[in-house]
């Protein structure tokens, strides 16, 4: 009972964070809500016995994706964004994730034959399977973030000097 | 006490929430937060289905490992996405969605 009241709170900060990302005027506030929405979603980790998670969860989304979005605030030009035609087309984006939230909820109500009760993994088997039978995925992982870091990097560098020779 | 049900409510939830987002906001790093909710709701569903599910452990390791494995991919996404805006932003100096249509024919 105490998890369920648990599970609601966090539910109503993820929701609460996420409406104020999509529906806030001020883009500082949507970070800000986005921050409050992802350490939702890390206490829901918590409820699910996967204490781990919503470490990495806190660690990699409030320390570091959430930093370099704000950046991106900062190095961008933040008088537009209140004469920026934003909500413009807001009724078909509301039918459209109306009619997904209708579809997903639909299919939520439909029971799976082999549930169980709420039971949690223990971190040695995590780190045994992703160490073992996920080991060349997750190197894969770790070369896609070092290829995508590279590439932002030169995207983002002044090309100036080329002119130059 | 929590059901699967549960889970999967909030993460259609939280997924319509970013839909909403990133199809109303023509803020293109907004867009980019609205996708990052969106990354998170399937992150819930995930580990719903992971806590609730009766199989092996090794099949229940599966779901923390591919949310492992989204959070991964959602950072490099991230990363190469800002590098696109900041480099339109100097190039345009404007990062509104509707101005960007260099790629349409």
């Amino acid at each position: 009972m105490t998890s369920l009241i648990i599970f609601y709170l966090a539910s109503c900060v993820v929701l609460g964070g996420g409406l104020a990302v999509v529906l806030s005027r001020n883009i500082v506030y949507a970070a800000f809500g986005l921050i409050a929405s992802l350490s939702g979603v890390a206490g829901i980790f918590i409820l699910s016995f996967a204490p781990f998670l919503a470490l990495v969860q806190i660690l990699i989304y409030g320390g570091a994706i959430v930093i370099v979005i704000i950046f991106a605030l900062m190095l961008t030009k933040l008088e537009d964004f209140r004469t920026l035609s934003d909500h413009k087309h807001w009724p078909i984006a509301l039918v459209t994730s109306l009619i997904t939230l209708g579809i997903i909820i639909s299919t939520a109500f439909y029971r799976p034959a082999n549930l169980t009760s709420r039971s949690g993994l223990d971190l040695s088997k995590l780190a045994d399977e992703l160490f073992s039978k996920w080991a060349v995925p997750f190197e894969m992982a770790s070369l896609v973030l070092l290829i995508a870091l590279m590439g932002g990097v030169i995207m983002v560098r002044k090309i100036d000097s080329r002119d130059d020779k | 006490m929590i059901e699967l049900t549960h889970f999967q409510v909030l993460s259609g939830l939280l997924f319509a929430i970013g839909l909403y987002g990133v199809l109303a906001r023509r803020n293109a790093i907004l867009v980019l937060m609205s996708i990052e909710l969106m990354l998170n709701a399937v992150n819930i569903n995930l580990i719903g289905y992971s806590i609730f599910m009766n199989a092996s452990e090794s099949h229940r390791a599966l779901g923390h490992v591919l949310i492992i494995f989204v959070i991964t991919i959602a950072a490099a996404e991230l990363a190469l996405a800002i590098a696109i805006i900041l480099r339109l932003y100097r190039n345009k100096s404007s990062i509104n969605t509707d101005d960007i249509n260099i790629m349409r024919w």
